[in-house]
């Protein structure tokens, strides 16, 4: 399914390094919810939730840019998540990449299809 | 320019000390995301709100830095613990340099 320009995906690939610091990232403890398909990729609702993270990194690998927005969780977070919604030029994987207290890094991604693209033209 | 750059934000009137409670913040603003370009073919320049947080008594809950990949009317869906009875800063900044502010009371019994 992927038909993703490689530029994009190494794009995407220097910023998780540069949230990461190049740290090896695992899987688990991160929940990414973003619909199968989305009509509209001008605003697609998604939902992180990583229990005890200190930060989520979002990103939008087949987008012109792919960052999409960092999420800082203060003392008074009541839980480490987050919904909004984001644009998405085409169908593509949502990535988001977590930072847990203890230092380590979980990912999780979702692939989303895109009707109509969300970044104009 | 954002023209009517307007904050709306749901928080509840009350709690009991040390709950979790939801808060729902959009503003609207049209995010400009810098890809677009005008009927002559020129780009659009970017302007959008680049970070939003929200303290309660000087603490901080959440700190989100925004990209133009946020959609038009920036949405947000958090949970914060409610130590004490106080209130809630709401702060949106924009590329132009604007800064928008809401606050919200909330009553813990």
């Amino acid at each position: 399914a992927a038909m993703l320009p490689f530029r994009a995906s190494a794009a995407a690939d220097e910023a998780i390094n540069a949230f990461t610091g190049g740290a090896e990232v695992g899987e688990g403890g991160l929940t990414l919810t973003a619909p199968e398909i989305a009509e509209n990729g001008n605003t697609v609702p998604i939902e992180v939730d990583a229990p005890g993270a200190t930060a989520i990194l979002v990103l939008a690998a087949g987008n012109p840019t792919p960052a999409v927005a960092t999420f800082n969780f203060g003392p008074l977070a009541g839980a480490q998540m987050a919904s909004t919604r984001i644009r998405l030029a085409g169908t593509q994987d949502v990535i988001a990449i977590a930072k847990m207290s203890d230092g380590s890094f979980v990912r999780a991604s979702k692939e989303v299809k895109v009707t109509i693209g969300g970044c104009g033209g | 320019m954002a023209d009517n750059v307007t904050p709306r934000v749901r928080v509840p009137r009350d709690a009991t000390a040390g709950e979790v409670i939801t808060i729902k913040t959009l503003i609207s603003h049209p995010m400009e995301s810098g890809q677009r370009k005008d009927g002559d073919g020129n780009p659009i320049p970017r302007s959008i709100i680049n970070r939003f947080t929200c303290d309660f008594n000087g603490q901080n809950v959440i700190d989100v830095t925004l990209e133009p990949a946020i959609s038009t009317n920036p949405y947000f869906e958090f949970q914060a613990t409610v130590p004490e009875s106080g209130a809630f800063t709401f702060t949106w900044y924009d590329d132009d340099g604007s800064v928008y502010e809401d606050t919200k009371e909330i009553a813990v019994s």
